[in-house]
């Protein structure tokens, strides 16, 4: 029961990327990749990772979402149209896919217990001690901010280090009521 | 947007309940999926939606531009001073077990405080990159 | 009835399909989707490692003893917030061109700076 949803979700997805290949109207491709986004999210609570799937339907179909459609009413809204696909990065692409399959052939099987990843101790630690050490059941908020706390507020320093970036790009030419526009300092 | 009602009225009944899940969120990420991020997108989800409804300026009135890019710093600045104040009862940087008089409870205060700081980082950095979006005047041709 | 690896076949059609929006499109908007697309395929293939048949989200609970490993999980939610930080930061940078050149798009970019 859960292939057939893994399946049916990965094709509307492969579908999904196609158009959005070919569409010109950049306001349909922003909205097609907030969906893409949401069923990325269905996918992952497929594959029981709740806090990712959470996490990316948040900010993936939200923010970005949102964050681009303004992006697009300060700039244009259509792509210009191209000529024919061309050649090279057609045939880029091909030999990379054809190099990643290649390299995917010994992996174990989707879903398999035996996979090298759970046969590690760390596992073991994570899963099993984790919650009498931490005393925390959600594992995942145990690593991330526990076992991991340093990778953490790296990260939440690069979201903060994004918040100066955009105020020192964006933040010189605000918007007046009258028309007029004002330089911050 | 003021005069279309369907989306003013629904989101008038929406906005306060969005709040509270963001609350609900940041707190019981130890116990179901949740933690400081998922909680910071969908708190600054409400407020995006707020300026959208009711424009800009009233969204500007509501969280002013200062106090949203004070509170980014002040995220980072109470993660960081966790590791400092724990550095400073004995253990390393980051180690929560020194925190309280029993490691398990020195875990729990340190998980809790490090998400809360991650979540008013995250609720900032979002209300703040789009009041800067939103508040650009598109340039003459 | 077991997958396989089709998981990871449709997986990197996804990531290739992505890739090739970045090197052959040239509006810069459609770019950072391409980006996006990319970014979201490589982390569902680091999730569907992580999986185990039959077992659940990683959350202690009462009656479950298989759980799915905790440890992909947490390293892709930092790349997720990662992610939307450089798409903001794209985003900004894509603002600021366009009032500089009066287009976003790159063979225009190019002939702008070419001719000057």
């Amino acid at each position: 029961m859960i292939e057939i949803i893994d399946m049916a979700l990965l094709l509307f997805m492969v579908g999904m990327v196609v158009v959005i290949i070919r569409m010109q109207s950049l306001f349909a491709v922003v909205m097609l990749t907030g969906i893409f986004s949401l069923l990325s999210a269905g996918l992952f609570t497929v594959m029981d990772a709740v806090d990712v799937a959470f996490t990316e339907a948040a900010v993936g179909a939200g923010i970005s979402t949102v964050l681009m459609l303004a992006t697009l009413s300060l700039t244009t809204k259509q792509e210009k149209a191209s000529g024919p696909e061309p050649v090279l990065p057609m045939l880029v692409v091909l030999v990379t896919g054809g190099l990643l399959v290649y390299g995917t052939l010994h992996m174990p099987s989707f879903g398999d217990p035996d996979a090298p990843i759970h046969q590690h101790p760390l596992a073991e630690e994570y899963i099993e001690k984790s919650p009498e050490k931490v005393g925390v059941p959600n594992m995942v908020t145990s690593v991330l901010a526990s076992y991991r706390g340093y990778d953490t507020l790296g990260e939440t320093t690069v979201v903060f280090t994004g918040a100066v970036g955009v105020l020192l790009l964006l933040g010189g030419r605000t918007r007046r009521r009258d028309g007029a526009e004002e330089d911050q300092p | 947007m003021r005069h279309h009602s369907i989306p003013r009225i629904t989101s008038k009944l929406l906005i306060p309940y969005i709040l509270v899940f963001a609350l609900y969120v940041q707190f019981h990420g130890d116990f179901g999926p949740g933690g400081g991020f998922q909680a910071g997108v969908i708190f600054g989800a409400a407020i995006i939606l707020f300026a959208i409804i009711f424009g800009l300026k009233e969204a500007k009135r509501v969280v002013p531009p200062r106090i949203a890019e004070i509170g980014t710093a002040l995220g980072v600045l109470l993660y960081a001073g966790v590791g400092v104040a724990s550095m400073l009862l004995g253990g390393q940087f980051l180690d929560y077990s020194v925190l309280a008089h029993d490691p398990v409870h020195g875990q729990h205060l340190g998980i809790l405080l490090v998400e809360l700081g991650v979540g008013i980082t995250v609720t900032c950095v979002m209300i703040t990159i789009f009041f800067q979006f939103a508040g650009r005047e598109k340039a003459p041709e | 009835m077991s997958i396989g690896l089709f998981n990871y076949w449709i997986v990197i059609f996804l990531m290739m399909s992505g890739l090739y929006v970045v090197i052959s499109r040239g509006n810069l908007v459609k770019k950072i989707v391409g980006l996006n697309i990319f970014q979201v395929s490589v982390f569902m293939l680091y999730i569907s490692m992580g999986k185990v048949r039959g077992g659940t989200a990683p959350i202690v609970g009462e009656g479950t003893e298989i759980y799915t490993h905790p440890l992909p999980s947490v390293l892709i939610l930092t790349a997720i917030v990662v992610g939307v930080t450089t798409t903001a930061l794209g985003l900004a940078l894509i603002i600021r061109i366009q009032e500089a050149y009066g287009t976003i798009e790159e063979d225009e970019i190019h002939a702008q700076d070419d001719a000057a």
